[in-house]
């Protein structure tokens, strides 16, 4: 098996990765770096992030603030002195990215313009149109041009970590080109490969989010953590799942049941605001997590409206007018003509809530370090946590950048800690169990299990029993039919026999790293037996500080659901609340 | 009921068992809201599990799935059916090799792009304690619509000169360089010009504008390499019958 030898290698070339393998190349441009995705980088999910990025800028605005409106919406799951970090550095990346040339929204005078987000006290979301995630990627990944030291390895998918006397020295994966496998050795590794939104049926992400990189380092001992966070966005197009950004409300857009009703403020998160004049941190700036389980007890009432995909609640946005929408929501109008037929200048869009986000992953420290030396992680795929039980929005678009960052911080310093030791002479013994596995997929005779049939099962499990409201007998239902999917995973075969581009193989593995993230979902779901942030059970509607302030944990078991621990949230000074959203 | 059926003809080509690229036909059921690539993914579910394609993020962002249906280059995922004649015709991203199927080899756009220093070259350089730059809105206007390029290269597989002279570096490449150009923050345009103001670069352009015309994001790449010419015409100028204007 050919060997690529590197000093750090980046899994993902989304914003987390791309942000991680810059600042290694301007920190340490003596190590090298191999940047591996799946992709091209700018193919990334990073592309399709719309709203923005939160970080602190005006003068109205304090990090203290910024800090509060997230440990609040997150409630009170997140990591204080994680939290504290990120809000500091966040506005230092953002002026980064905008000396990097990110064409940031301005204000008449030259300087970054901001705009409201749901659940933040101030305005304090840069943006660039509703094309902001997209901007954020090329940008890095034009940036990333200029240094010599990254060498990109695009369209190779990882299949396995290498671990050897306890640390992380690498992995093994698929060149999709060839289809030959390819033995990564690095002295430290990153991962950084985002979301698995694709274990739901109904979700914004695209198809490549497929938890690839969580079950990587969940496969090598490494905990999940707080993997039962599934965020919902409000405001999904309900043909596609196509996500419509909580900017639409941001600037000003409201959210209607079928009698025309601003329904929210009958959910704790009013009273009404005058139209067109959105008021922060209440109403249709509330957090996903509320608006999201609004919608659900509207539907039960029956006050939603019937449509061919469902109920739906209308978002309107005419009394914006085309001005202000073609300037700040150009993408949303086009999503909208084009994939619903609905002009959002002229008439109120139809929407539903859909998966989004994952707030858990894969178990970081405030450094971005796992529990496996040499492993690092960031961004969506990693749970520092940040989010704790609900993400802000425009938190995550930050996040990728103060943690991409952080991650390469803490692996050079890694590396200079085990000095010359790395890399050792590594046996070939795990690569070629890694390359067993994928040849005995190849040796399969065609049964009568398929990737599409188990797919679907999975899909419709997780959207029944891990929704936007769960309950203990549907969740230990769910636990038991995801084992049994596990188990006829077993007998999946592959149709594809060649070796050049074979998206059989990709989509096959893909389905192995959904189930394993699925399983972790589902059980650390039935395991927390109070309602959180996005979490919540109707057999235990009060959140439990006594019991679950707590971070889940859940560990990879070979032939049984996962096992679970719980960790102690990190509280510095922000004792747990209650989250108003009522506009005091 | 009889179920509403499209015919479905998708180019195929494995390197390992075909010595040259066949037309394969499939029956796709209708439906009047999917798009091309929502046929492909029926395909690839529910009929050919060895059709091989790109594609992510369905929302016409990601650029992965540019492909050639009935002849044009297109995003599949902005191509809805419902506007198609009952035979659809896909092929793979005409001027690239097709490395499978609807699959090509990009190495030689990924190449071009990096060539042209697309990134901020700082005419002033500053630290991040010093603050972000200043950009009006009307300075941000001068290279807005050139930096929406999704990389989706639709542009290359409709422009007849890089068919013809592969060595040409292109529509999106250029209007790539052309948007750091044009960006008040950048010092970086001799650097670029050294690259696109060439023989390869925007002089091998005869101006069909057939690269505006298919791209999904209205980046209108034949104005960038319009606005390069004069750019470096008036260059040669300065040099040449007004050398007391060059530095």
């Amino acid at each position: 098996m050919e060997i690529i030898r590197t000093d750090v290698a980046v899994i993902g070339a989304g914003g987390a990765g791309l942000r991680a393998a810059i600042a290694i190349a301007q920190s340490e441009p003596r190590l090298r770096v191999a940047l591996v995705s799946k992709v091209y980088p700018m193919r990334s999910h990073t592309c399709a992030a719309e709203g923005g990025a939160a970080g602190v800028i005006k003068d109205d605005d304090s990090l203290e603030q910024h800090f509060n409106d997230t440990v609040g919406g997150g409630d009170w799951l997140s990591d204080q002195d994680a939290v504290d970090y990120f809000v500091r550095e966040a506005p230092r990346e953002l002026i980064q990215l905008e000396h990097w040339g990110c064409p940031w929204n301005r204000e008449d005078n030259g300087s970054v313009a901001v705009r409201p987000f749901g659940g933040m006290k101030i305005q304090r979301t840069w943006f660039a149109a509703d094309k902001s995630g997209f901007h954020i990627l090329h940008t890095l990944f034009q940036t990333s041009l200029q240094f010599s030291s990254i060498e990109r390895y695009d369209e190779y998918y990882a299949t396995d970590l290498i671990v050897e006397e306890g640390r992380c020295t690498g992995f093994t994966a698929i060149e999709m080109r060839s289809g030959q496998m390819r033995r990564f050795e690095a002295r430290a590794v990153i991962i950084a490969t985002g979301g698995a939104g694709r274990m739901f049926p109904f979700t914004t992400n695209g198809a490549i989010k497929t938890g690839d990189g969580m079950a990587l380092a969940y496969r090598a001992g490494v905990a999940l953590k707080d993997m039962e966070f599934v965020q919902y966005h409000p405001t999904g197009l309900p043909n596609t799942g196509i996500l419509l950004t909580e900017a639409c409300r941001g600037e000003g857009g409201v959210l209607l049941n079928k009698n025309g009703r601003r329904f929210l403020q009958d959910y704790g998160m009013g009273p009404e605001t005058p139209l067109g004049k959105p008021q922060l941190k209440t109403m249709e700036l509330g957090p996903r997590d509320r608006v999201s389980q609004a919608f659900w007890q509207e539907e039960r009432k029956g006050n939603m409206l019937e449509t061919r995909w469902g109920p739906c609640m209308l978002l309107d946005m005419r009394h914006l007018g085309e001005k202000v929408i073609d300037e700040r929501l150009p993408f949303v109008r086009e999503l909208s003509t084009s994939y619903l037929n609905t002009d959002p200048v002229t008439q109120p869009v139809p929407v539903r809530p859909v998966v989004h986000y994952m707030m858990g992953g894969i178990h970081t420290d405030a450094k971005a370090a796992t529990t496996l030396p040499g492993l690092f992680a960031a961004g969506e795929c990693a749970c520092v946590s940040i989010n704790g039980a609900n993400r802000l929005g425009s938190n995550s678009l930050v996040e990728i950048l103060v943690y991409g960052r952080r991650a390469a911080l803490s692996a050079i310093e890694y590396i200079e800690s085990i000095g010359s030791r790395s890399p050792t002479a590594a046996s070939a013994g795990p690569a070629d169990a890694a390359q067993a596995r994928i040849r005995e997929l190849f040796s399969r005779p065609l049964g009568k299990e398929t990737i599409t049939g188990l797919r679907q099962e999975m899909m419709d499990t997780m959207e029944r029993a891990a929704g936007i409201y769960r309950t203990g007998d549907e969740l230990a239902e769910g636990v038991t039919r995801l084992g049994e999917l596990r188990r006829r995973y077993a007998g999946i075969a592959l149709h594809d026999k060649t070796n050049v581009f074979n998206t059989d193989l990709v989509q096959a593995l893909e389905l192995g790293c959904m189930l394993d993230c699925a399983e972790a979902v589902m059980a650390g779901a039935a395991g927390r037996r109070e309602s959180r942030g996005a979490h919540q059970r109707l057999d235990y509607t009060g959140r439990d500080d006594e019991n679950f302030l707590k971070h889940t944990l859940a560990y990879h078991r070979r032939a049984e659901p996962p096992r679970l621990d719980y960790l102690d949230v990190v509280i510095t000074r922000s004792r747990p609340g209650v989250r108003d959203y009522s506009g005091h | 009921m009889s179920e509403r059926l499209i015919d479905l003809h998708v180019l195929r080509y494995n390197p390992e068992t075909d010595t040259e690229p066949h037309w394969q036909q499939y029956a796709v059921p209708y439906n009047e809201e999917w798009v091309v690539l929502d046929a492909l993914n029926y395909v690839k579910a529910h009929l050919d599990p060895t059709l091989a394609y790109r594609w992510s993020c369905h929302m016409a962002v990601c650029g992965s799935c540019g492909m050639m249906v009935n002849g044009e280059p297109t995003l599949s995922c902005k191509s809805f059916i419902r506007d198609l004649p009952g035979t659809i015709r896909v092929e793979a991203l005409a001027h690239f090799p097709i490395e499978r199927d609807l699959v090509t080899v990009v190495e030689d756009f990924m190449a071009k792009l990096a060539r042209v220093k697309p990134y901020l070259i700082a005419k002033e350089p500053r630290t991040v304690e010093q603050g972000e730059y200043r950009q009006t809105p009307a300075q941000l206007e001068r290279y807005h619509q050139y930096s929406q390029c999704i990389n989706c290269m639709l542009c290359y597989a409709a422009c007849p000169e890089y068919g013809l002279i592969p060595k040409f570096i292109g529509p999106a490449a250029i209007a790539l360089a052309h948007r750091y150009n044009q960006d008040s923050r950048d010092g970086g345009r001799e650097a670029r010009q050294q690259e696109v103001a060439t023989d390869e670069g925007v002089w091998e352009c005869t101006f069909v504008g057939a690269c505006s015309e298919v791209c999904p994001k209205h980046v209108d790449p034949a104005a960038a390499l319009q606005q390069v010419k004069i750019a470096s015409t008036l260059d040669w100028f300065r040099e040449h019958s007004m050398p007391w204007l060059s530095k």
